[in-house]
């Protein structure tokens, strides 16, 4: 009877405990980095027009043609949000889970088998006027992308970011500007 | 054996009425009324020597992006930008808005949300308008 007592007074102040704890902001995740400054190079792209407009109705044609759809744009700021659900079964991981829950189940015990089911990807692009002693337009884009399981819950969550990635894209970019593009 | 009930009693009350207490309604959490508004307020707000408020709002834009922010939204006549970026597992979001503040002012309020919560530490948005203020070479002014 003691244990159950101290077992629950236990368990109720650790969810008193947790709820105060969860989700603390540290100082350090609003803050510039060294880091920030290549990852902006590695995102932005130059073009040698001054028409905003003009670079706007290319990126938007580009994400049509690598099968994005829009969610969000204001024109006015230069921002574009788009979005494409994908599949996300890779075969090798269905296959081990299936196994593994044969197994499972043949050793008596309910197998409850999970894989990586979908995923969302998600591009915000800003295009944005430089007025310094060249007239140009800059180009930056974010990629994201959110895994589901079969089980509907969320896998991995991660901002893609290898350079190739952008560079794939500024290069269909620059096809459709009939432009070169230029590093920050 | 009714002395073992009756301290399981007691710990099952005192344990009952400890929820209780950790309880928070459903208005107060729509209303945010457990925070001093004025308080949190004064904390996510600054104001800008400036009149251009479609420069401040693309400065703001280019400066969530590099403290690593995805904007998802963003609307010229309310003046409004928000963004989200993942903390470890924890989703942090964020909205700043642009308003006119007078003949030559710009106010700009930042609303940063961390899991369901607002962040309530001011230090992040000090770093926030430090990084802004920075970026449209002009000083961020505390809201009197």
């Amino acid at each position: 009877m003691k244990n159950i007592g101290t077992l629950w007074l236990a368990l109720i102040s650790f969810l008193i405990l947790s709820a105060c704890i969860q989700g603390q902001v540290k100082p350090e995740h609003l803050r510039l980095t060294p880091e920030s400054l290549a990852k902006r190079q590695l995102q932005t792209r130059v073009y040698d027009t001054g028409s905003e407009s003009e670079v706007l109705a290319a990126s938007s044609a580009v994400l049509q043609d690598i099968g994005f759809l829009v969610d969000e744009s204001e024109v006015q700021l230069g921002l574009i949000v788009a979005s494409k659900e994908r599949t996300a079964i890779q075969p090798a991981e269905v296959t081990a889970q299936i196994i593994l829950a044969i197994l499972v189940s043949l050793s008596g015990n309910a197998a409850d088998p999970v894989w990586d089911e979908r995923q969302i990807m998600r591009i915000s692009l800003v295009v944005t006027p430089i007025m310094a002693e060249q007239k140009g337009t800059a180009v930056r884009i974010t990629f994201q992308r959110i895994v589901y399981t079969n089980k509907g819950t969320i896998s991995k969550r991660e901002a893609l970011g290898t350079p190739k990635i952008y560079q794939e894209f500024f290069d269909k970019l620059s096809k459709a500007l009939f432009l070169e593009a230029q590093k920050l | 054996m009714k002395k073992n009930l009756r301290k399981a009693l007691i710990y099952w009350v005192f344990g009952f009425l400890l929820l209780l207490t950790a309880c928070v309604s459903t208005q107060k959490r729509l209303l945010d009324s457990d925070t001093s508004q004025l308080q949190l307020r004064s904390i996510q707000t600054r104001t800008f020597d400036t009149t251009n408020q479609e420069k401040t709002l693309r400065t703001v834009m280019a400066t969530l992006q590099d403290l690593g922010f995805m904007l998802d939204a963003g609307e010229v006549g309310l003046g409004t930008v928000s963004g989200i970026k993942w903390v470890n597992i924890h989703p942090m979001r964020i909205t700043v808005s642009v308003r006119p503040r007078g003949e030559t002012q710009m106010l700009v309020r930042a609303n940063c949300q961390i899991e369901r919560k607002p962040v309530q530490d001011p230090l992040p948005y000090q770093r926030f308008f430090a990084a802004l203020s920075k970026a449209l070479f002009l000083e961020a002014q505390q809201v009197e």
